[in-house]
Parts: structure tokens; sequence; C-alpha cells
């Protein structure tokens, strides 16, 4: 194959974290939402741990976009 | 999208003084600039917010008192206790500059100062030598206890003990690599959208008209920005924050 095929097919694949990152951003604000409404008085308190784990999983995404970049400009 | 304009383009280092000393190119480019203009920005922001000093606080030192107590308060003192207190100057000052660098970076013609991995790794280098020396400084050699963790059988350690270091050894990376990754993805969803919009309206007809849809996605995402560049800010001063705990209290919780 082509190195360059091989490249743009590489930065395809390496897109791939996104779905764990859509699970993962699903999973955070599902769960906080089913947390919230059954105790709505603790929701506000647990805002900040929200926003961290949101951070946190979409951070990981991004990890693939890197290496998406990586590939496409820098190999 | 004309040609020749990439999306990448926005984080393309320019030398603004060329300067060259003993064969190091030293150059003040757009992202010291940037930098310099965030330290400027910060420090106005800081000492203007705390000059008049009043106990009724004004508008401008309202918010000056909530960043420091957002720091101190929300931050700082939940994870490390009131020990946390010695280490507010460091926490506080890489919170301001990384908030100042991600907003000014927002503005329309700037520069993206923290999308470069060389400029947060270099911050997550320094809040790693931070971690190390406080640790061996408080505890010694006993700090190597914090890559064995307890009540694990003993049979597990030779996995344990190495999955440990190495984690420990991938913090700085994936410290730095998160808040480059999210400054880059952002610009570059933001230059895209606004490459939409250009195509589109360039195109003629229906399609001109249709231009107003990635126009709104751009202003939707420019709010989302907003949230990412202040909650990544903030996510880099609350894991310094848990890297330095762990450095003060190894493992057990105050």
């Amino acid at each position: 194959m082509d190195a360059e095929a091989a490249k743009l097919i590489g930065a395809g694949i390496a897109t791939l974290p996104l779905m764990g990152a859509g699970i993962g951003i699903g999973n955070v604000f599902g769960n906080y939402l089913a947390g919230a409404l059954r105790n709505p008085s603790a929701a506000a308190s647990q805002q900040t741990n929200l926003l961290l784990g949101f951070a946190f999983c979409e951070a990981t995404g991004l990890f693939g976009l890197v290496v998406s970049f990586m590939l496409l400009f820098a190999v | 999208m004309a040609a020749g304009h990439s999306p990448m383009e926005q984080f393309e280092i320019k030398p603004l003084l060329p300067l060259d000393i003993a064969g190091f190119d030293v150059s003040f480019t757009n992202s010291s600039l940037w930098m310099l203009l965030a330290v400027v920005a910060s420090a106005a922001f800081l000492t203007l917010g705390v000059k008049r000093d009043g106990i009724v606080p004004g508008r401008l030192q309202s918010i000056v008192e909530i960043f420091h107590d957002f720091i101190l308060r929300q931050t700082l003192m939940p994870v490390m206790g009131e020990e946390g207190r010695k280490f507010f100057p460091f926490v506080f000052s890489l919170f301001i500059f990384i908030f100042f660098t991600n907003f000014l970076g927002l503005l329309p013609y700037s520069f993206p100062v923290t999308s470069h991995v060389a400029v947060t790794f270099a911050m997550a280098l320094m809040v790693f030598a931070v971690v190390l020396v406080v640790g061996f400084f408080t505890h010694g050699l006993r700090f190597l206890t914090l890559f064995v963790p307890s009540g694990v059988p003993a049979w597990i350690m030779p996995v344990i003990v190495p999955i440990e270091v190495i984690s420990f050894l991938s913090r700085p990376i994936s410290l730095s690599l998160r808040l480059a990754a999210n400054m880059l993805a952002g610009h570059t969803m933001l230059k895209v959208f606004a490459g939409f919009v250009v195509s589109l309206l360039g195109a003629g007809g229906i399609f001109s008209a249709l231009s107003i849809a990635p126009l709104l996605a751009g202003v939707a995402l420019t709010a989302l920005e907003v949230l990412v560049a202040a909650v990544q800010a903030w996510v880099f001063a609350m894991l310094t924050c848990i890297y330095l705990n762990e450095a003060v209290h190894l493992h057990d919780h105050h």
C-alpha cells in the first residue's frame, strides 16, 4: 500500500476513540441526571464533579484527535 | 474554503522579532506576544482589583475575590485540607495564566498559546518537578511507597508497582496533552465551521441562504469553547492539587 494512503487510513482509524468519548460523556451526564432526579438536594453540590468527569472523558477522545493530527501533519 | 487557508494555519508560530543566541532560535514570536499579553492582562486584573482593598468590595474586586475563593476554598482546600494553603500561590498562578491565555486565544486574530504542547508540557513538567521536590522533601525515601498501594496482596505487587510507576511518569504527558488537545480541537472546529460559512456563501443561490446554519453552529460552538477554556484551566489546577496532595499525604487521607 502507498505510504500516503496508509497514513490517511490510519488518521481515519484514529478517530475511533470518539466512540468511547461519546459513550463516556453520555454516561457521565446520564448518571448525573439519574442521581439528580433521585436526590435533587444533592445535585448542586456534585456539579463540579460532573464537569471534572466531562472534561476527563472529552480529553480521552481528543487524544485520538492528537494521534490523527500527528499522522496527518507530523509523520 | 478559500484555497490555501487551512484550519491549521492559525496555530502557525511566526517570529515577530527574530533573535538568535548561540545557535538557538529565541525569537519573540506571536506565541510569546500573547503569553506576554496574558501576563499583563492578568497582572492588571488582579492588582487593579485589590487596589482599593475595600471591606465592601467593588465590582472588579468581587470578581478577583471570586477567583481567589474558587481556587482556595473550592479546589485546593477540599483536596488538600488546611495544608493546601502554602501551595495556593503556585496553583493560583497556573490557573490564572492558563485561564487568561485560553480566553485571549478565543479572540479573533489572536493566538491560542495553550494549543501548543510545548507550552503546556513545560507547565506540566513544572508541576511534576514540584510534586517530586515536595514529595522527597517531606517524606524522604518513604515517598517511594506511593507506588506500593496498601491492602493489595503481595503476589500481585510485581504487576501493580510497574503500573503505578508508569502511570506516575505519564502524568505530565496526559496533563499537558489534555489541555493542548482541547484547545487545538476547539479552535480547529471553529475554523472549519467558519470555512463552511464562506464556501456556502460563495456557492450562490439557495446555498447562500443555507450558510446561516453553520454560522449558528459556530456561535453555539464558541459558547462551548468559552466553557471548555474555563473548565480546562480549572481541570489543570485541580489535577495539580490532586498530585500535590499525593506528594504531601502519600496514600493516607487527611
